[in-house]
């Protein structure tokens, strides 16, 4: 076993006996798909958007992903308030490892919320018309490491919960709805498409209702550039950033 | 030839916050096997120099060796030569007694078949081998405490750092883990640097003493030493004599009294 596995499997244990977070993260989710889905369906479909649930589906999933990705960085100040970071930070391991394992667990676990988002919709009556699961789990998974990452990066630099939080309350919506995951991006006015195309997220909705569905904005490789592009910088980014609090 | 040699030796070392100077040019030795006490009221820069000894802050000047390698440019090996018990609790609430001493293990890098063997023997010396399944959250302060003994030995240091062991815990508890740490430094020869606000404890069990006050060090020696110089009867009123009667919380920012209070109060809740 290394140190890497070590806190990767910490986080994962730490999520699985917290049942609670797991089912409490997926209300919103959930809310997400039946309410907008019985709700704007038919006029999505009058208006020639086709079946809404299909492109909606993506989104939603998504965004299971984007807030238990960001919210993971919390963690970092709860070990930092709780005393747990310090007993990492004197160990024989670089602070670079112990972000790496950090994001690998916190991003895992987005991913695994992704999958059950994923499940909820295909009981929901959400099809998946081209089945390119391999591939959606990729534009998953880049997806929860950017934003395991990003939330790293905020986490590094604050001291408090209530920090944190405030800013991921003015961070977390804006991505999510300026993503393409409610609605189709291509006729909006210049200063949202401008937003939008720089959001990372944008391209991870794109490229996962291209695996699952088949109709994408972009072409899937600029969608998974991107998005690995995004990943290393983040991860650099948040590397140094970890490696420079002091407690 | 080794017992001669200090293990860690500390050179006019300085830590500023900002403008406030926390710790004011010490310089100190502490000899290998020792048990060495550092004694100082509230705030006097306790804290902070372990910190500085354990790598975790980085000094604004000076020089430090510990077991022959420095913090600034040598972290890993210094890392490995010392075990320690912060003031504050650094345990994971949500894993059992054993898998943090596991993820421990890990961190240190010590093969599986050593970690398991280590991790029983400590546990049954800390006498948690019992509740080695149940989560942390469950576990009274003292249990705690020994618990983190546990881990700080388990990767064997040549150093211990204790920064308030027995803070909060009662006279029974604090009497045992002094005797598995005395126990410990006669059997193993591990090094214990300590600080502690029940100062009978320091007269009991260290060889050294040095206390630090306002981020100086005013005095060192044995505690017989430090008693003569003081001309005081107990290390305690010794203590008192050089370090002045008044009360340094009074003296403390609003915030740093706060996370003082903070952390008493967490402590006696665990
Ligand atoms: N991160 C920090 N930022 C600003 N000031 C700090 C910080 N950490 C410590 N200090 C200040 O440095 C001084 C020394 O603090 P330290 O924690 O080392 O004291 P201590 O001797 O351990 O006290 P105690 O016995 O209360 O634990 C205090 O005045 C404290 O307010
Ligand atoms: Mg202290």
């Amino acid at each position: 076993m290394n140190a890497i596995y070590i806190l990767w499997l910490r986080q994962l244990k730490r999520y699985f006996r917290s049942k609670s977070r797991i089912v409490g993260s997926l209300g919103q989710p959930l809310l997400f798909l039946l309410a907008l889905s019985f709700g704007f369906g038919p006029i999505f479909q009058k208006a020639g958007g086709g079946n809404y649930l299909e492109f909606l589906a993506p989104g939603v999933i998504a965004m299971g992903i984007l807030f238990t990705a960001l919210f993971s960085g919390i963690e970092i100040i709860w070990d930092k308030q709780f005393g747990f970071l310090k007993e990492t930070l004197v160990a024989p391991v670089t602070r670079l490892r112990i972000m790496i394992g950090r994001t690998l667990g916190g991003a895992t676990i987005a991913l695994i919320q992704g999958i059950i988002v994923l499940i909820i919709a295909y009981f929901i009556g959400f099809r998946l018309s081209s089945i390119n699961l391999f591939l959606a789990f990729v534009f998953m998974f880049l997806v929860a490491i950017i934003f395991t990452a990003l939330g790293t990066t905020i986490a590094s630099l604050l001291e408090d919960m209530q920090g944190f939080q405030l800013i991921m309350n003015f961070l977390v919506m804006p991505i999510f709805f300026f993503s393409g995951a409610l609605f189709p991006l291509n006729d909006l006015p210049r200063s949202i498409s401008l937003i939008s195309g720089a959001n990372p997220l944008t391209y991870g909705v794109d490229g996962l209702r291209g695996a699952l569905t088949g109709v994408s904005q972009f072409s899937l490789g600029t969608d998974l550039s991107v998005l690995i592009l995004t990943s290393a910088v983040l991860l650099v980014l948040g590397g140094y950033l970890f490696s420079k609090i002091e407690i | 030839m080794e017992e001669e040699k200090p293990i860690i030796k500390v050179v006019d070392l300085v830590r500023k916050f900002n403008e406030f100077e926390a710790v004011r040019g010490i310089s100190f030795e502490v000899k290998h096997g020792d048990v060495f006490a550092f004694l100082g009221p509230n705030g006097a820069g306790k804290t902070t120099t372990i910190k500085m000894l354990t790598t975790l802050l980085k000094p604004t000047s000076g020089k430090i060796l510990i077991n022959g390698f420095d913090p600034l440019t040598q972290q890993d090996e210094v890392r490995k030569s010392f075990g320690i018990v912060f003031q504050d609790q650094s345990l994971d609430d949500e894993l059992t007694a054993y898998e943090n001493m596991e993820f421990h293990a890990v961190l240190y890098n010590i093969p599986a078949k050593l970690r398991k063997k280590r991790t029983e023997e400590l546990l049954k010396f800390t006498e948690l081998w019992e509740r080695r399944n149940d989560l942390i959250r469950s576990f009274s302060g003292g249990m705690r405490r020994r618990l983190e003994i546990a881990r700080g030995l388990l990767h064997h240091p040549k150093i211990l750092f204790l920064d308030e062991p027995t803070l909060g815990l009662d006279p029974q508890t604090r009497n045992h883990i002094w005797e598995y740490i005395k126990n410990l430094n006669q059997k193993e020869k591990i090094t214990v640097f300590f600080t502690t606000h029940y100062i009978d404890e320091a007269e009991r069990s260290a060889k050294k003493v040095a206390i630090i006050d306002h981020g100086k060090i005013i005095t060192r020696g044995t505690p017989d030493q430090i008693k003569e110089e003081a001309k005081a009867k107990s290390l305690e009123d010794a203590f008192i004599a050089l370090t002045g009667k008044e009360i340094r919380e009074e003296e403390l920012g609003a915030g740093e009294s706060m996370r003082y209070n903070q952390r008493l109060r967490r402590r006696r809740q665990a």
